[in-house]
């Protein structure tokens, strides 16, 4: 493979620990190299330009039904928006949910390399798989759901850790799946009785489990197999007012849990879009932020990460496995509604929204993303997101950078709020002088969420032995700059490396890449008891066989790199 | 006001994309340059002047232009699309999302226009002598923001689907409409001054229609209030007036639920 130097460049890298020094990056055979390794490189300019390692993105819908229910329900989201094939490049499509082609492209012109699909329903991870396959260039993986499985219910009901462990192994291995992910746990089951869990010990019907115990059961389960990534959580009672106290009750259910992994990740919970989480008040008319209480405790227990889920202001499609906030959303906007269920799994809903900065809740909800994220202590535990396409769409990063990175950014959206004093008067980001810096950014994006993955091996900076994935931005931290230029130069990288190929060439896309897909294949003992209860609930209650069910071969995994897990004993 | 004329010389093989001519595109430019503008089939871009015969200018501005497009236009679509100002006159038959999205301005389409004929408009005219296809002044596919100003005027009969999502300006139709009319209305005005055929304002929450001739089935969320004696669009009569549709939500106003109004005319 060909040899590059990029030369001279203004580096933040926090694997390196270097803030913005001119240091040159070494490329060869796809991995980062000491500069003395190379010997004919290509020379990259990279003079007056930032260089960063190739972002990760630790949660985002981007592949699978759900984002496919966004895709055909809202035909609008795709008008006027249709760029054709041009060079390399496929045609492409969309906005908020856009097509998988441009989902790809559009993270790599933003300098993303890898990009983890943060809910897989397991009886359509084949499909989930078929379109992260054709999302081009970026390294993905997808997190099969887990809170709401009727397996995993039932076993952690009799307290069955053991079973709950094998059952994870075998569907990791069956959906080809990355992490546990756990959404409104057993509420999305309760959804399929019309009810829900509203707080963490509303026990779930039928099951008379608690939300609690599903928590601390998949924690337990995931320490107990030693993934890389740690159980990552959407918690109950997403999105109401006063619900920031069922996050720090959630929050809670890590403490006194040590993580158990060779991956070196220190986290064993990661609770994302916690924007969406940190709310105060009783209703929205006195909806406020508990953004600094959230990070109380978040900076005061490094055993749990957390994602922003940033409200970016704009109009996109919500989706998510928590089908009666979809509900309750569709009550509360009358705008259109998809609502699915997954047999013994999940379920999901999708309603589009409108953030606007006329309406007083939308702008404290992206006041308390970004208080998160400034008041952070730590910036290798909290990520940057929008809960894509939740909150925003993910091709904002580059106007959040803008607004963590400046306060005159911030103030003059703050002026262009309609009801500007009420909202500084419900939330805490006027008073905050933070501006974040690159080194900063590099942790929120890069450093810490390949760490948070257990993928700081491959993923997340410059140092030797690394996957070369590099980007260039034509931006000069040492002179002065305008807000909007960190958004301008952020969104349109000049060069991109991903695993040591040249994806973006002087801005424009020159290679489709070397996309792999990521999975962990967990080997436990065996367990004839869970295998038999997968074969008589495939018999009785599934609408599909077994062998339409697991993901295998190469035509959904064309090019996989498989994460070996031994929790054998 | 100048005057551009396009006559087609040669017909498309498969449906030519034509949203370039508008006034607005066309300002300020040469008959040259307005023969180099872009048009589609399918995937593959060409120039205006390799399907049009261009002559005149354009005027200086969208509203020193008129555009008159001559021939048989039954496979050229978007004529007018997003248009501001200006005015365009059609000579022909046209196909699908004559006045798209328009702003401004007036076209006049001396024929028929097929399917999606001033979708998502939000103020002008369009006037349509012949009759209109399916979806007229209807929302586009799957948008919940229809037809929100300006006025269309068929003086033939409409499709089916007309004034889908409409929540402002004015649609009248001189002839008869198929069914759905008004679906999901949140305002505007729809006149038919022929007949219409069933399924009128479901899901209508606001908004007026007015139906001069039969209505051969009444949708029943639709209850009668009151006859009134109104003059529309030039015409008096007496009206029954019936509110609707009792299945939605509707918004209040000082205490008092606002519905959907479908006047039909009961005697001249």
């Amino acid at each position: 493979m060909a040899e590059y130097l990029i030369k001279n460049g203004f580096v933040f890298d926090p694997v390196l620990g270097i803030k913005g020094d001119a240091t040159d990056i070494a490329i060869k055979d796809g991995k980062i190299v000491e500069t003395t390794a190379i010997r004919s490189p290509k020379i990259i300019d990279a003079t007056g330009k930032t260089v960063l390692a190739g972002g990760v993105d630790v949660h985002a819908h981007v592949a699978g039904p759900k984002v496919n229910i966004g895709r055909n329900f809202r035909p609008e989201d795709k008008l006027f928006t249709y760029k054709p094939g041009r060079g390399i490049e496929r045609m492409q499509g969309g906005f908020s949910v856009p097509t998988v082609i441009r989902t790809g492209y559009n993270y790599a012109r933003m300098g993303y390399t890898t990009v983890m699909e943060a809910a897989m329903p397991p009886l359509y991870a084949r499909h989930t798989h078929e379109e992260m396959r054709d999302t081009p260039i970026l390294d993905q993986g997808a997190f099969p759901v887990f809170g709401n499985n009727w397996f995993v219910l039932e076993y952690l009901k009799n307290h069955e850790i053991e079973n709950t462990v094998a059952y994870i192994a075998w569907l990791l291995r069956a959906t080809k799946g990355y992490a546990v992910k756990v959404v409104n746990p057993g509420g999305t089951e309760a959804w399929a009785w019309g009810l829900n869990c509203e707080n963490i010990h509303d026990p779930v019907p039928y099951f008379d489990i608690t939300p609690a115990q599903i928590v601390k059961g998949l924690i337990e389960a995931n320490e107990y197999l030693g993934l890389p990534h740690s159980m990552h959580v959407h918690a109950n009672n997403l999105g109401n007012p006063g619900n920031y106290t069922t996050t720090l009750d959630t929050f809670k259910l890590s403490e006194g849990i040590k993580p158990n992994s060779k991956f070196g990740r220190d986290q064993v919970m990661h609770h994302t879009h916690v924007q969406f989480h940190s709310y105060g008040g009783d209703s929205w008319a006195n909806v406020e932020s508990k953004a600094k209480e959230i990070m109380d405790y978040v900076n005061s227990h490094d055993n749990i990460t957390i994602d922003m889920g940033q409200v970016t202001l704009d109009e996109t499609t919500t989706m998510t496995a928590d089908g009666p906030f979809e509900h309750h959303l569709t009550e509360l906007n009358h705008l259109k509604w998809a609502n699915a269920d997954v047999e013994l799994e999940t379920g999901s809903g999708v309603v589009p929204y409108i953030y606007s900065p006329s309406i007083k809740v939308c702008a404290i909800q992206w006041c308390i993303g970004l208080e998160l994220a400034l008041l952070a202590k730590d910036p290798m535990r909290v990520f940057m997101t929008t809960d894509h396409p939740n909150a925003g769409p993910f091709i904002r990063y580059p106007r959040i950078m803008k607004w963590l990175m400046s306060r005159e950014a911030r103030e003059q959206q703050f002026d262009a709020f309609k009801h500007k004093d009420k909202v500084i008067d419900a939330t805490n980001l006027a008073g905050i002088d933070r501006e974040l810096d690159l080194y900063e950014i590099a942790q929120m994006t890069r450093a810490g969420p390949a760490k948070a993955l257990g993928l700081a091996h491959m993923y997340g900076g410059l140092a030797p032995g690394l996957d070369a994935d590099v980007a260039v931005f034509d931006f000069n931290p040492n002179e002065p700059y305008a807000p909007d230029d960190i958004e301008k130069a952020f969104g349109n990288a000049r060069h991109l490396f991903k695993t040591g190929v040249q994806v973006i060439s002087d801005h424009e896309v020159v290679s489709n890449g070397n996309k792999r897909t990521l999975w962990v294949n967990a080997r436990v003992n065996e367990n004839p008891q869970v295998m038999r209860d997968v074969k008589e609930k495939f018999l009785r209650y599934y609408t599909v066989t077994l062998n339409n069910y697991e993901v295998t071969g190469h035509h959904y995994l064309p090019n996989p790199y498989v994460i070996e897990v031994d929790a054998t004993e | 006001m100048e005057t551009v004329t396009l006559t087609i010389k040669n017909q498309p093989g498969l449906y030519l994309e034509a949203d370039s001519i508008t006034p607005d595109a066309f300002a300020g430019k040469k008959a040259e340059e307005i023969a180099a503008l872009p048009v589609y089939v399918g995937r593959e871009e060409h120039r205006l002047g390799d399907f049009f015969e261009v002559s005149g200018k354009a005027g200086a501005t969208p509203e020193e232009t008129k555009i008159i497009v001559n021939g048989d236009l039954s496979r050229v679509k978007y004529i007018g699309m997003k248009m501001t100002a200006g005015e365009v006159v059609v000579n022909g038959n046209a196909d699908m999302y004559v006045g798209a999205w328009m702003q401004g301005g007036r076209i006049t389409v001396n024929g028929n226009v097929d399917a999606f004929a001033g979708t998502g408009m939000k103020g002008g005219e369009l006037l349509i002598k012949g009759n209109a296809g399916n979806y007229l002044g209807a929302a586009y596919r799957g948008d919940w923001r229809g037809m929100t100003g300006g006025k269309i005027v068929v003086s033939g009969n409409a499709g089916s689907d007309l004034g889908t999502f409409m929540n402002g300006g004015e649609i009248i139709v001189g002839g008869d409409v198929d069914v759905h009319v008004a679906t999901h209305a949140e305002g505007g005005k729809i006149v038919i001054k022929g007949n219409a055929k069933s399924r009128l304002g479901g899901q209508m929450v606001e908004g007026e229609i007015y139906v001069f001739g039969t209505i051969d089935v009444m949708m029943p969320g639709f209850a009668y209030r009151k006859d009134v004696d109104i003059e529309v669009d030039g015409t008096k009569g007496r009206f029954a007036l019936y509110e609707g549709d009792l299945g939605e939500r509707h918004r209040k106003r000082k205490g008092q639920a606002i519905y959907g109004k479908l006047y039909q005319r009961v005697e001249a």
